[in-house]
């Protein structure tokens, strides 16, 4: 499977690392370097420099072939505007996105889109723990 | 109308007095503390401290009954979201979102945004008429059919200074409409038309063949 992940913080290089290391084709984009520090070294996939709303970046990284499309940066907005131009402009099999705010992914779910809110899931998980 | 405008920067700032003096009903939402207690101070209570892209924040604006949203920050997922959320949750009949990046334009459309106004491309049109040495201007955008009008001047130096219309490979989709000629009036070109040099063509094409059509113009 070939899988772009935009945003390469913590979650985005995990991701990466985990697919990567199941053999799967990974492309990382970041629009900052130095995030590719948190790639291990033995990670065969590739790390892109490129703003991931840009059309062209989106290019670069393969997405007009690619399997699958994560958007785990920082801002929900370009989470969101990212999955969009996957799904709806390059209509990208699998997208899925990341959007902190509950109600902005309540919405967003509603609109087709694939979103995970770690707000929602981790308060839940800490519920259950305290709950134990 | 009701008028909901996201961003109160330079553009949110002049674009709330202008529908306020025409006098609709605005309100503007700001997230930085500072600027919309200055807003509030000069215009009075337009301005609402919070996050135009938040249900809940476009909820207390009262955003259902707002006829128009108007998402202008510098960020232009931000406007994306602003408008998709007033769009899709509140039902707003019309949504206008700033765009930096012309490239979106089409993105945006195809997002269900209503209009789109790239200020890049304004500006860039604007600094084109300036420069008078550039040889294509744009003089107009029919939108809705994905036409521009478009004004290209026949440099002194180019290979096709004395040939005909006709002799031209113009691209088919693009059409000819007037020649303006220095000091005589404008003229409805024909195939045997000649070029002069200075001459100024305007013509109607779809922009993917704006560039063939200025180098077939223009010539080498």
């Amino acid at each position: 499977m070939k899988v772009i992940i935009m945003g390469c913080g913590r979650v985005g290089a995990q991701l990466a690392t985990l697919l990567d290391r199941e053999g799967h084709s990974v492309t990382t984009l970041d629009n900052d370097a130095y995030s590719f520090r948190r790639l291990p070294p033995d990670f065969k996939g590739e790390a892109l420099l490129g703003d991931g709303l840009d059309e062209e970046a989106l290019k670069k990284a393969g997405i007009e072939e690619a399997d699958a499309f994560v958007a785990v940066t920082q801002g929900d907005n370009r989470n969101v505007m990212a999955a969009q131009i996957a799904k709806h402009i390059f209509n990208v099999p699998k997208v899925v996105c990341r959007i902190y705010d509950p109600l902005r992914r309540d919405l967003y779910s509603l609109l087709g889109l694939e979103t995970i809110s770690p707000t929602t899931v981790f308060a839940q998980l800490l519920k259950e723990k305290l709950e134990g | 109308m009701y008028i909901i405008v996201i961003g109160g920067g330079r553009l949110g700032y002049y674009l709330t007095r202008a529908l306020l003096d025409e006098g609709h009903e605005v309100l503007l939402i700001e997230k930085s503390a500072p600027i919309c207690q200055a807003i509030t101070g000069e215009m009075g209570s337009v301005c609402l401290r919070g996050d135009g892209c938040e249900t809940t924040t476009l909820a207390e604006a009262g955003t259902g009954r707002a006829d128009m949203l108007i998402a202008v920050t510098g960020d232009d997922e931000d406007n994306l979201v602003a408008c998709q959320v007033a769009k899709y949750k509140f039902k707003v009949p019309r949504t206008i979102a700033r765009i930096r990046n012309p490239k979106n334009e089409t993105i945006f459309k195809k997002l269900g945004i209503d209009v789109t106004v790239s200020s890049t491309s304004i500006i860039l049109e604007h600094i084109e008429h300036e420069v008078p040495s550039h040889p294509l201007m744009h003089l107009l955008t029919i939108r809705e059919k994905g036409l521009e009008i478009v004004d290209i001047k026949i440099p002194p130096g180019s290979t096709n200074i004395g040939k005909t219309i006709k002799q031209l490979s113009l691209p088919a989709e693009s059409i000819l409409s007037l020649i303006i000629r220095q000091e005589r009036k404008p003229t409805v070109p024909k195939a045997d038309t000649i070029l002069q040099a200075g001459d100024q063509v305007i013509a109607i094409t779809p922009p993917e063949s704006e560039d063939a059509l200025r180098s077939a113009l223009i010539g080498d």
